[in-house]
Order: C-alpha cells, then structure tokens, then sequence
C-alpha cells in the first residue's frame, strides 16, 4: 500500500464535500417545484448500481494481495456476500458471511 | 406555520430511522478502519465522515487514492456513486420544496440513504402531512443516525491503527460493497445495470487513470435505463 500525500487527501475530502453537498441541494434547493426530465431520473436510478460493481469487479477477480492472481477464497468470499446481500436484503449479514467464508477459506488453504 | 404537534412527527421520525443505528454505527466503524490503514490521519478521516456524509462515495474514494488513480479521476467516480442522493433530493422536492430556503439547505446536507427511505414510505403514505411536519419527520429520521455514523468513524479510526497486516484486510472493502450491492438488486434492469457494468470493467481494466470505471459505469447506466424502458413498453 503506497503511502498518499497529505494535500492529495485534502483535495478529495473538501472537493467530495462540496461537491456532494451540491448534489444533494440542487433539486431540493435550486429546482423547487418545478418537474424533472424522466430521463434524466431513468438514468440517475442506475449509478450507484453500475458504478459500484464497475470499482469491485477487477479487485474480486484480479486482487492486488495475490499480485493480481485469481484467488479462491477472495472469489468465494465475493460469491458469498453478494448471494446473502441479495437472498436477505441485509447488508451486514452479507458482510459478516462473507467475511466468514473468506478468513475460514484462508485458513484451510495456508 | 407550526400546527399541530410538530413534535409528534419528530419522535415519529426518530423511531423510523432508529433501526438504522446498527448500519450506520458498524459502517462508520468500517470506515474508521479503511481510512486509517490507507494512511489518512484521525482528523482527515473524521472530516471526511463528517462532511461528506456518504459511505459509498466514501469507501469509493478510499479504494480509488490506494491504487493511485488521479484525483480527479477520484473526485468524479466518488460522486458518480453518489448521484443517487440526487435523485432523491429530486423525488423529495415536491414534498419539503414549499419549505423556507436554509431548512431545505439543512435538510439537504441531511440526505441520505435511511432518511430518505424513511421519509418517502411515509409522505406517501400519509398525505395529508403539512410541509412543516414533512420537514420535522425528516430531520428526526436522520437524527439516530448523524452521530453514530460519526462516533462509529471516530472508533474505527482508533481501533484501525492496531489492526495487524495479516488480517487480509485488502478484500474487506470488496467484500462490504458486495454486500451493498445485492439489496440494490431490485428489478430486471438493476440486474443488467450491474451485469454491463462489470463486463465492461473487466473489459477496460487497461484504460489508464482508471477511467474504465467511468465508462464501465456510463454503460451500466445506459443499460439500465434501456431496459427500463423496454419492460415499460411491455406492459402498456
């Protein structure tokens, strides 16, 4: 893990805070009454849902631990936190699980 | 303008968002740990949760500096992750939009996932509500959650600097996003969103800076609003 200069951090911390905070006024604060393009809504319904599985697939395939080498338990872990998240519904649950499956896997195969 | 027992409606939001404590408090925690290990000191972490007030686009932006992608790259990703509070500012206005300015730049500041869900389900189901009860509820909705998400950061960031290496901590962020994504899963078109989006990650993970991210989660998009619309189509 490389070490991140101090202004790098500072950079992103006060830029996501402005810049979320925008997001969230916007609408509620700039838009008032008036209506939205749907498909603008259409397409900000997707974000979080095709973002966040963009920024996971690489690491749960080519982990940087294993010096990108495909890993059974990192694999196995993933399957089973993203199978619980979406049997239960409950975030913490998947987490817990899948940190089960992946220090269990560890240390069956060291 | 304050009718009837506007205080009512704040313990009525209170004891709706109260459940999420045990999200926010491990999920602060979670970030309390991430951040110390990727080298952010307690008071850049404790700004971080304090200001920004979004764990996706948080956890985001912690992922992205530890593989050295360029700040702005960083920056858009992170909020990328973090439109969706967008769109709720977006389906909140026109019940809280009627309200004075600085309580919807408070409130604003306040969206986030548990206040907005609990607001949506109860505006709607009691439309009667007036702008000043609407507005009430919401802050006490978020209320449980503020300072447990903040407490929970402030723990972790202690806790993190004595975890040691060999707790394979480098897959605990992929695990937690993981976990976040099956509950999203809730129609067709999110599926696919999802499925585009990591086929063309996987696809791009060559482009430099990282910005496979950036088309991979445009695609996904896209693709989710098409196929939206397609089942729409359908069914009339």
């Amino acid at each position: 893990m490389t070490q991140i200069d101090s202004t790098t951090i500072w950079i992103i911390i006060i830029g996501l805070a402005i810049g979320s905070y925008l997001l969230r006024f916007t609408f509620i604060g700039l838009v008032g009454d008036r209506p939205m393009p749907p498909w603008l809504l259409r397409h900000l319904r997707y974000t979080a849902v095709a973002i966040i599985p963009a920024l996971i697939a690489p690491l749960v395939v080519w982990p940087s631990a294993t010096d990108g080498q495909p890993d059974l338990p990192r694999m196995s872990a993933a399957a089973v936190a993203l199978t619980v998240g979406y049997v239960t519904k409950n975030v913490l649950a998947a987490i817990f699980t899948g940190a089960a499956t992946l220090y269990g896997l560890l240390y069956l195969v060291a | 303008m304050a009718s009837a027992t506007p205080k009512s409606y704040f313990w009525k939001g209170f004891r709706d968002g109260a459940p999420f404590v045990f999200v926010a408090m491990p999920f602060g925690l979670l970030f309390g740990v991430f951040a110390t290990e990727a080298g952010l000191n307690i008071i850049q972490t404790m700004t971080f949760s304090a200001t920004v007030f979004a764990g996706a686009a948080q956890f985001t932006a912690l992922q992205l500096l530890q593989d050295n992608t360029p700040t702005v790259i960083v920056l858009i990703s992170a909020l990328a992750v973090n439109l969706r509070v967008a769109m709720y500012s977006a389906s909140l206005t026109p019940y809280l939009g009627a309200a004075p300015l600085w309580q919807r730049a408070c409130a604003a500041y306040l969206i986030v996932d548990q206040s907005y869900a609990c607001s949506m389900i109860r505006f709607e189901k009691e439309p009667d509500m007036t702008v000043p009860q609407r507005m009430i509820y919401f802050f006490g909705s978020v209320t449980p959650i503020t300072p447990l998400w903040v407490l929970g950061t402030y723990l972790g960031a202690v806790l993190g600097t004595q975890i040691p290496e060999s707790w394979a901590l480098d897959f605990a962020l992929p695990i937690t996003f993981l976990a976040m994504i099956g509950p999203m899963m809730r129609t067709l078109a999110h599926v696919v969103a999802a499925l585009v989006a990591i086929v063309v990650a996987l696809l791009t993970v060559a482009v430099p800076f990282n910005l496979g991210l950036l088309i991979a989660g445009a695609a996904g998009m896209v693709a989710g609003a098409q196929i939206e619309l397609m089942l729409e189509r359908n069914k009339s």
